[in-house]
């Protein structure tokens, strides 16, 4: 293929988009082939797209993220990161991307001002010369720059590790689980600074196993067994939602669940929080609904969120 | 909505714990009923593994009162341990083990009889439909099912109550709903369920939910009531809400 480069038509005219990532049928094995970490995986992101991977824990987000950052080779399959091979040209992938892995990788040791500094000295940078970047996080931090970075809440390592991240100015961003075990208001926070970043031009690649969070990306590959059910916009990925879904709530709402995986013209039923969603046989929705044994039952038509759609995948896969 | 009864199972009064000078835990009051599904949410640092360790007998408070099926937590901690079952994110399986060693292995620790063993060993394998996998080594199974495993390890001893810190972190959406399954047949079966989750669809399965902000309880009750309450559509905006205003992070 021609490298880094799509040919995007528009009603306009013709556009070069810049591909930062490219992945091709990328597989990777552990333990002699007997665990399946990635199979024959391929997608493209486009410069400055903030691309989610959304799966599980074991789907092979992380094997795909240090894959994509030289720090681990695939058994088959190709990649570039802006433009360069991840074989061939591994060093030159270091020193254009920022990484922030998943469990926290920084010196326990050095406080939070001498942790950053570290960072962008061995990216022959200094903290000056990017500030604007990590500003917005960085002065939450400075009120502890003495502190050791083993000595700071879980929140704060995180804001901590995307600043080590972001401090030589990386073309690319790659995050994994950055919210993972992170709490709604922190979390809310996190994507507001990630929106920042893409409009700084910083392409980015975040994973999350919250389905919620899926939202927020520009597009998605829902991953699960490293295997990618589906790419798209989030948008897209509801749209393709193939049957009509229903939110229904009664009283009882454990009795109900049960009742309606019972019922031979309902498809599926699953718990969302305060209703069940659920997919009845063609035209049978009222039906059902009004034989059920519960009062004051309610149902109405809802749009199928990420979460609907990973489950019906998952489904679908699990049956062919 | 199944009513819980009224037999209180914990019961916290001031319970406070202090490290230094900053306080954790700032004198925090509730009750749990017995077969009660109990939601223990609160931000990052707003002290909720601090009272968890408290309540299960792991760490003694700096003042206040608790009891805990019926045992002091000052005095009474072996007791507690004895009668709660405890399952965390990290799993408490030995990888190295199988699945039927590692329940005998639990089962024997809670002090289980062989026959009461055997009895328990058949009744989970099959339930948890895994008996072709009685033999293979926990390392080797998916995480769901390692998960469930681990819930049906943490309550073989039949305890008073299960204390589930984020158990379904990281599953898929189908398993973290047989997990549900799971937690659901456990309160009908009389044992209390106390757990803490970051899933606020999660927070709607609880029959109640206490919200911890800066060491406080800053709010306890239904998600029904919750939700009127603060004029909210859904328990993530309580949440936000309320978490928000914390000062600690």
């Amino acid at each position: 293929m021609t490298a880094g480069i799509k040919w995007v038509c528009t009603e306009k005219s013709f556009l070069a988009m810049k591909i930062d990532v490219s992945v091709e049928n990328l597989s990777k094995t552990y333990e002699n082939g007997k665990v399946q970490a990635l199979r024959n995986i391929s997608f493209e992101v486009e410069e400055g797209e903030l691309f989610g991977i959304v799966g599980p824990d074991g789907a092979g987000k992380t094997t795909l993220f240090r894959i994509l950052t030289t720090l681990l080779l695939p058994d088959a399959g190709s990649a570039t990161v802006n433009e360069h091979d991840i074989v061939e040209d591994y060093k030159a992938i270091r020193s254009e991307v920022g990484y922030m892995p998943g469990k926290f990788s920084l010196y326990q040791d050095l406080s939070v001002e001498e942790n950053l500094n570290f960072f962008a000295s061995i990216f022959g940078t200094t903290i000056e010369e990017n500030y604007h970047l990590v500003e917005d996080i960085y002065v939450q931090l400075a009120p502890f720059k003495d502190r050791r970075a083993g000595n700071l809440s879980g929140g704060m390592k995180q804001k901590l590790a995307l600043c080590c991240a972001l401090i030589h100015r990386p073309k690319v961003l790659f995050l994994d689980e950055p919210t993972t075990g992170v709490d709604t208001v922190s979390r809310k926070e996190f994507w507001e600074m990630l929106k920042r970043l893409k409009a700084e031009g910083i392409t980015i690649l975040v994973s999350t196993p919250y389905m919620d969070e899926a939202t927020l990306c520009e597009r998605i590959a829902l991953i699960q067994e490293g295997r990618i059910l589906s790419i798209d916009t989030p948008q897209g990925i509801r749209a393709n939602y193939p049957h009509k879904l229903y939110a229904v709530k009664a009283e009882n709402m454990s009795g109900l669940l049960h009742q309606l995986r019972d019922h031979p013209q309902v498809t599926s039923a699953f718990s969302f929080g305060e209703y069940h969603h659920v997919t009845f046989e063609e035209d049978e929705a009222a039906g059902v609904a009004a034989a059920l044994p519960f009062e004051e039952l309610e149902i109405h038509p809802i749009e199928a969120t990420v979460e609907d759609c990973f489950i019906h995948l998952m489904r679908n896969h699990e049956a062919a | 909505m199944r009513q819980p009864s009224v037999e209180t199972v914990i019961s916290a009064r001031e319970l406070t714990k202090k490290f230094g000078d900053f306080t954790a835990v700032d004198h925090v009051s509730f009750d749990v009923y017995k077969g009660e599904i109990f939601g223990f949410l609160g931000a990052n640092g707003a002290g909720k593994t601090t009272a968890m360790r408290m309540l299960c007998g792991l760490s003694s408070p700096t003042s206040g009162k608790a009891s805990i099926a019926g045992y002091d937590v000052y005095t009474h901690t072996e007791s507690i341990k004895k009668n709660i079952g405890y399952m965390s994110q990290k799993f408490s399986l030995y990888e190295d083990l199988t699945i039927k060693e590692n329940i005998q292995f639990f089962g024997g620790i809670y002090g289980l009889s062989d026959k009461e063993l055997a009895e328990k060993s058949l009744m989970l394998i099959t339930q948890l439909g895994i008996a072709e996998s009685a033999n293979t080594l926990v390392g080797s199974l998916p995480l769901g099912w390692k998960q469930k495993l681990a819930f049906s390890v943490a309550v073989i001893h039949e305890p008073s109550i299960v204390f589930l810190d984020e158990p379904t972190g990281g599953v898929d959406p189908i398993t973290r709903r047989q997990f549900w399954d799971l937690i659901y047949e456990a309160a009908d079966s009389g044992i209390t369920i106390f757990v803490t989750t970051h899933y606020m669809d999660e927070a709607e399965y609880c029959n109640r939910i206490s919200m911890m902000v800066d060491g406080k309880i800053a709010a306890l009750d239904s998600p029904k009531v919750l939700k009127e309450q603060f004029q909210a559509d859904t328990m993530d905006d309580v949440f936000y809400q309320l978490a928000r205003k914390a000062v600690r992070s």
